[in-house]
């Protein structure tokens, strides 16, 4: 059948609508029907659909009738609701649905800590926590390359930062 | 100017770097799930920190309600914003320097999304750029910033950096030698990833691909900076040794072919998308290869946004389907080129 349209190509698309009980039919070639957005509604793979896969998936064992219940309280976003979208509604919902994106995000990041910039107005205390973390990995990959004049000399400069950190801590408190 | 009629580095391969970071204001619901008070916050907030950005260049600001919706779809196939933030016009806002390389889109999927466009590999640039332009809104804004997370995002998938950096490059002849398969597979395995960026699917209308990075958490910047150089500076010689083995393959052919595809874009009346896009591909590679004395790069990439069906409809002016808009984009087509021919023989 040839495409009711430009009369030229094979009709690949056919479309039946039922709009009042009175019912029209359309045999269109792709091209025709690219150019149609009216009714053309094909679900793509998504990235929403995948993310609502992996959280399925991670959440095999642990209760997941209790997960469906998990509500942001600060944007009232459910997590039934974020599983559809995708989406998240609030910063909150990290906290909230934490439990959860855990596991998403080591699988589709293949990492859940950040080692990237930092925005200054959070302040410096967080900058040297973060050389704190780069630091310990460093640590791990000297022991392991067996770099011990280094990895002591980095165990030094943990310590010392910890200790500062700690002492501010304590003092805020 | 825009990218598009500027000359870049590597410009034969890459038509052009960008770099996208996303950011959210603190304590105010992501665009998801905003109310029209909360867009009109964002807004103005990012808004107030116009007068900071324009030390450099000039910047505006506009409502995307208050552009008309040709003028819109250009912007999206500019690449100066997306999709998305179209969808969304009655909330949404925009802000665009005058030359048209950085842009910073106002409750698209996030709160703000930045970018920067380059022409050819200037990926470094971008990025400093980009890192400039995100420092001056920081000083007036506060962002949703978590410790272990870093930036967060609307999707899960770009919290961290929330920077997505891209390479338009085009890749004829790795694609006739069916090379894209196996560097796809490749470049997956260091976070990265490529698509068609015209066209649907698996096919990439015009072989141009977009290469991006996929994990925007766990590296810094720098780090996805410079996966993305040295995977693309590989890319980019393949494409370059494949380019010419299929020149001296092909021989006379392929100078044949190239000659045949400047003809028909030269002359044709009716040009559908994805056949002007195959020709276009072929014209670049000539181009590339220094066929076709007088018309450069530029100007092969200045008529492929031209071809393009907002391009097209913005020249006449009137939304148009089907033969109607591959009879207007013929036009389009033809009469650019002569424009280019003539202003060639002028300079000579």
């Amino acid at each position: 059948m040839l495409c009711q349209e430009c009369k030229e190509r094979e009709a690949t698309v056919h479309v039946t609508k039922i709009i009042n009980n009175r019912k029209t039919e359309m045999h269109l070639c792709e091209y025709c029907a690219r150019q149609r957005d009216d009714f053309i509604q094909i679900p793509s793979f998504s990235v929403n659909d995948l993310i609502a896969g992996l959280m399925d998936f991670s959440h095999s064992q642990p209760a997941p009738e209790k997960a469906a219940l998990a509500k942001c309280a600060a944007c009232g976003m459910e997590y039934s609701q974020f599983k559809k979208m995708g989406r998240l509604g609030c910063q909150k919902c990290y906290e909230y649905f934490g439990r959860e994106l855990g596991p998403v995000l080591r699988r589709i990041q293949g990492s859940s800590q950040h080692a990237g910039k930092v925005p200054r107005q959070a302040g410096s205390h967080l900058l040297r926590k973060k050389q704190l973390a780069r630091w310990k990995t460093e640590l791990k990959r000297a022991v392991e390359l067996e770099a011990y004049e280094r990895a002591a000399e980095l165990r030094d400069k943990i310590k010392a930062l910890e200790q500062a950190l700690d002492s501010e801590g304590g003092g805020k408190r | 100017m825009s990218w598009i009629n500027e000359t870049g580095p590597d410009r034969d391969v890459v038509m052009s770097s960008r770099v996208r970071i996303a950011r959210n204001i603190a304590d105010i619901p992501f665009p998801s799930i905003m109310q029209p008070q909360h867009a009109v916050q964002v807004a103005e907030k990012v808004r107030s920190c116009l007068p900071d950005l324009k030390s450099g260049s000039r910047f505006d600001f506009m409502y995307m309600r208050d552009v008309p919706a040709i003028e819109r779809q250009i912007l999206v196939e500019k690449h100066l914003a997306s999709q998305d933030l179209m969808k969304r016009y009655e909330q949404s806002a925009l802000i665009m320097d005058s030359r048209e390389k950085i842009t910073v889109m106002i409750n698209e999927e996030d709160h703000i999304r930045m970018h920067c466009i380059l022409p050819g590999f200037q990926l470094n640039p971008a990025w400093e750029q980009m890192n400039k332009v995100d420092d001056i809104i920081e000083q007036k804004v506060e962002y949703a910033y978590h410790e272990q997370l870093g930036y967060l995002t609307c999707c899960p998938t770009n919290v961290g950096t929330g920077m997505r950096a891209s390479v338009m490059m085009h890749l004829p002849a790795l694609t006739i030698n069916k090379q894209m398969n196996l560097i796809l597979q490749t470049i997956s395995k260091i976070g990265l990833t490529a698509r068609g960026i015209y066209g649907e699917g698996s096919e990439a209308l015009g072989n141009i691909y977009q290469i991006s990075n996929q994990i925007t958490l766990g590296p810094s910047e720098e780090d996805i900076i410079s996966n993305m150089i040295i995977a693309c500076r590989q890319i980019m010689e393949k494409e370059r040794i494949a380019r010419k083995a299929v020149r001296k393959t092909g021989g006379i052919q392929f100078d044949d072919a190239v000659w045949r595809a400047f003809g028909i874009l030269r002359n044709a009346r009716v040009l559908e998308l994805k056949e002007f896009m195959a020709y276009i591909s072929q014209m670049r590679m000539g181009v590339s290869l220094g066929l076709i004395p007088g018309f450069s790069l530029e100007d092969v990439d200045g008529l492929m946004t031209a071809g393009q069906p907002a391009g097209v409809m913005r020249k006449t002016g009137r939304i148009m389907e089907g033969t109607e808009l591959d009879a207007a984009r013929a036009d389009v087509i033809r009469k650019a080129i002569e424009e280019l021919e003539k202003s060639k023989e002028k300079n000579i």
